[in-house]
């Protein structure tokens, strides 16, 4: 075994964040009271405490919403010249960097993900989300996407709970870029990073009405991507819940764009940079808890040096520190919710029994929060449940393949079709794997790398729609087939 | 005096995975002129049919996207000059079939040929104009590219049978997709000749597939589908796309709405149907010594 280095606690101070007892809906440029919602508690998930009470927005907090969204559509955001909005916008990712520290507390004590993901990832990203797309508010006209491009109004976003804040800015950013306005719903059980995106808002003086934030759960969401007053229908989530608002948008000539799940293939050829490779696994699976749509959960590597990375990976996995979010050498946080948990636990079960075999580091878990060991099944064959159904948790299931054929039949044997990894050192190779594998973004030799000029979206039942890039504009502009 | 001689009328038959047989059903419709006249019998397909012609398309559809963008570019190419070649007979079907004027429809059978140009000079354009190389805060090559969403079911629209045919099928399969097509069905006429010309045109069998029959019966087998990636309403009866798009849901299809008026397929298209039946794909490819 792997020596075990003993860490000397590095919590990050948690002083930075001033958290109100209670929040409201944010619409129309301020926090009000809900009128026919009601209200609900947010929890840190690595301890169970609460965090502060949160509205939950009823059918009428919706529609003022809406409303509030379209009349700031129609008399400022809509025809306010693209440089001016690119302003807001600039303005709106300095102020994220600026207040980048307070950002990753709150967002790791309300999602439970390590400090040094949230610090590292999820709020720089989104700072350079909004900065990305706030150069493209003057130049759409250069998008290719048309002459003349037009926003198509009100959009009615929803977002989950595993990137709360980089979620927001993949939704709102483009919109307001492209002229639209928006009205987002976090999910609810991590509301707090959208509510401070609120005051950041206010603080760029943002324009009354051009984003509105609703807290609420599946309700509030539901009651949104219904409500008639919308132009354009976003969602990132389950592709259970995506399939219900396709068939919802049915019929009503509404724009829709799916993020949906995805059970994605990292394939390691034998040729691969092995340490590379297995650190590669490790962030493809284990980041943010495997809580990820993109996640590496089915790693797939080629025959002969199997047992090798199997065993190399258990090595790795002996040294992942889970523990404390908001310690700053915390590999592995809190999964989100006891339903996630529960959920989690169901799938791993399923795989036990159905014939795969179970493995864990030895680590001990804090007694009070949801937590979930890094797990790895071997012996696990493309029928089982833990090899199509997507966990959404710290699980890998780890299969075998011969040829490069076989490799690409296994990994597009799936009704998903978000992500795939590739590790070898052959060019060649990426770029003829690249080709045959059915996913929206390739990574080789890397895995969960995200860039907001890099167009993400899945392909099959993973959804519809690009986010980030040139092509993410696409999603917010009325097109020559709008009827 | 000439012996009077009596015409050889055409048989319609179904046109599937390159092969032209009957409806396993074993039935057919009659198709009328404008003024209610007897033109022709077509054979009136089933779902079973329509099943038999995705699993023709899935089959020909990776060859066919495998295919190089230029190859792709010449066989629409020769779909064109097979039909220019074949400009009186179609001028004819829409005639007889539509009740068009003799310039109407030649107007609408020349429009189709240069439709089929367009598009094939597209197939390998439209990867530069729609796919982009990305400049990532990293080591990585990172670029994008369209590839076709796969099998894409069309109902073509009910009154242009050809012009609007030819503008709905071509976008589909310069891209690489492959094409289940339900004919207009008042007027399947042109489409079912049409399948002849692609018969003859150097177009891999299964790439397109043509069915006449029932619009109401066969739309929802084929919005329901799950190896239907895509679908493409134009020809809908009005009143039937909540139905058909709900129930594409069911894989989460790209469904393309049907628009009401329909669209003036005279008028030069945009890359938007292209764009619409198609996937970016984004690459990460490492940069290192």
């Amino acid at each position: 075994m792997a020596p075990r280095f003993v860490y000397a606690p590095a919590p990050e101070s948690r002083a930075v964040v001033n958290l109100r007892p209670s929040y409201g809906l944010f619409i129309d440029g301020e926090f009000v009271e809900p009128i026919d919602g009601g209200q609900f508690k947010t929890e840190n998930p690595s301890s169970q405490e609460v965090l502060a009470e949160v509205s939950s927005a009823g059918l009428a907090d919706v529609d003022r919403a809406v409303r509030a969204a379209r009349r700031a559509h129609e008399e400022v955001w809509g025809p306010m010249p693209g440089r001016e909005r690119s302003k807001y916008i600039f303005r709106v990712a300095r102020i994220l960097q600026e207040r980048s520290r307070e950002l990753a507390v709150l967002e790791s004590l309300d999602n439970g993900k390590p400090i040094k993901e949230s610090r590292d990832v999820d709020v720089p990203l989104a700072a350079a989300h909004f900065f990305y797309y706030a150069g493209w508010a003057d130049k759409l006209a250069y998008a290719g996407l048309g002459p003349g491009p037009k926003p198509l109004g009100v959009a009615g976003q929803v977002i989950p709970w595993n990137f709360p804040l980089l979620m927001a800015a993949w939704k709102l950013a483009p919109a307001l870029a492209t002229g639209n306005t928006c009205v987002l719903k976090p999910a609810e059980t991590t509301p707090l990073s959208a509510l401070l995106l609120a005051e950041i808002l206010q603080q760029a003086d943002l324009p009354a009405g051009v984003v509105n934030i609703i807290t609420g759960a599946g309700d509030t969401g539901a009651a949104l991507v219904a409500h008639p007053g919308l132009d354009k229908v976003t969602f990132t989530g389950s592709t259970e819940v995506g399939k219900q608002i396709q068939r919802r948008l049915a019929g009503t000539g509404r724009r829709l764009t799916l993020e949906l799940g995805g059970k994605a293939a990292n394939i390691v050829f034998e040729d691969a940079p092995l340490s590379q490779a297995v650190e590669g696994i490790v962030n493809g699976i284990f980041f943010n808890q495997g809580q990820v749509c993109c996640a590496g959960s089915r790693l797939l590597v080629q025959e002969p040096i199997a047992e090798s990375v199997v065993e190399a990976l258990k090595r790795r996995l002996e040294t992942l520190r889970l523990g404390d979010p908001l310690d700053k050498n915390t590999d592995i946080g809190a999964i989100n919710s006891s339903t996630q948990l529960d959920k989690i636990r169901a799938l791993a079960a399923s795989g036990e029994a159905e014939g795969a075999q179970r493995w864990s580091p030895s680590c001990t878990l804090p007694e009070r929060g949801y937590w979930f060991p890094p797990t790895l099944f071997t012996g696990v064959v493309p029928a089982q449940r833990i090899a199509r159904e997507e966990i959404f948790g710290p699980v890998l299931s780890v299969l075998t393949f011969r040829t490069p054929d076989e490799a690409v039949e296994k990994a597009n044997n799936t009704t998903y079709g978000l992500s795939a990894g590739i590790w070898t050192e052959k060019g060649s190779r990426i770029l003829h794997m690249a080709a045959r594998l059915r996913a929206g973004v390739v990574w080789a030799n890397t895995f969960n790398r995200f860039d907001p000029s890099s167009p993400f979206g899945g392909y099959r039942e993973s959804g519809f729609g690009r986010e980030g890039g040139r092509h993410g504009l696409e999603a917010y502009l009325e097109g020559s087939l709008d009827g | 005096m000439a012996e009077s001689r009596l015409a050889v009328r055409k048989t319609y038959k179904l046109y599937i995975g390159g092969a032209f047989p009957r409806s396993e059903s074993g039935r057919s419709y009659l198709v009328a002129g404008p003024e209610g006249h007897p033109l022709a019998n077509a054979a009136l397909a089933s779902r079973k049919d329509l099943r038999e012609a995705v699993v023709a398309a899935r089959k020909a559809q990776r060859g066919w996207a495998a295919a190089t963008a230029y190859l792709r570019g010449q066989v629409l190419y020769r779909v064109a000059e097979m039909l220019e070649g074949r400009h009186a007979q179609f001028v004819d079907a829409l005639v007889a079939g539509e009740g068009l004027t003799g310039a109407e429809a030649s107007s609408a059978v020349d429009g189709s040929v240069d439709r089929l140009v367009w598009y094939a000079g597209w197939s390998d354009k439209f990867a530069q104009v729609a796919g982009s190389s990305n400049p990532v805060a990293g080591p990585y090559f990172n670029f994008s590219i369209p590839e076709p969403t796969g099998v894409v079911g069309v109902l073509a629209p009910q009154a242009s049978s050809l012009l609007g045919l030819v503008s709905v099928v071509a976008p589909v399969i310069a891209t690489g997709n492959a094409a289940v097509v339900v004919a207009s069905e008042a007027h399947p006429v042109p489409a079912l000749e049409l399948a002849e010309v692609l018969a003859t045109s150097d177009l891999p069998g299964g790439v397109v597939n043509v069915v006449s029959g029932r619009t109401a019966e066969l739309a929802p087998v084929l919005a329901a589908h799950r190896d239907v990636d895509a679908l493409d309403l134009a020809g809908a009866a009005e009143g039937t796309e909540a139905e058909l798009e709900a129930a594409a849901a069911d894989n989460v299809k790209r469904v393309l709405r049907s628009r009401r008026p329909g669209p003036d397929w005279s008028a030069e298209p945009s890359p938007a149907r292209m764009l619409f039946f198609t996937e970016i794909k984004t690459v990460w490819h490492p940069v290192g010594v």
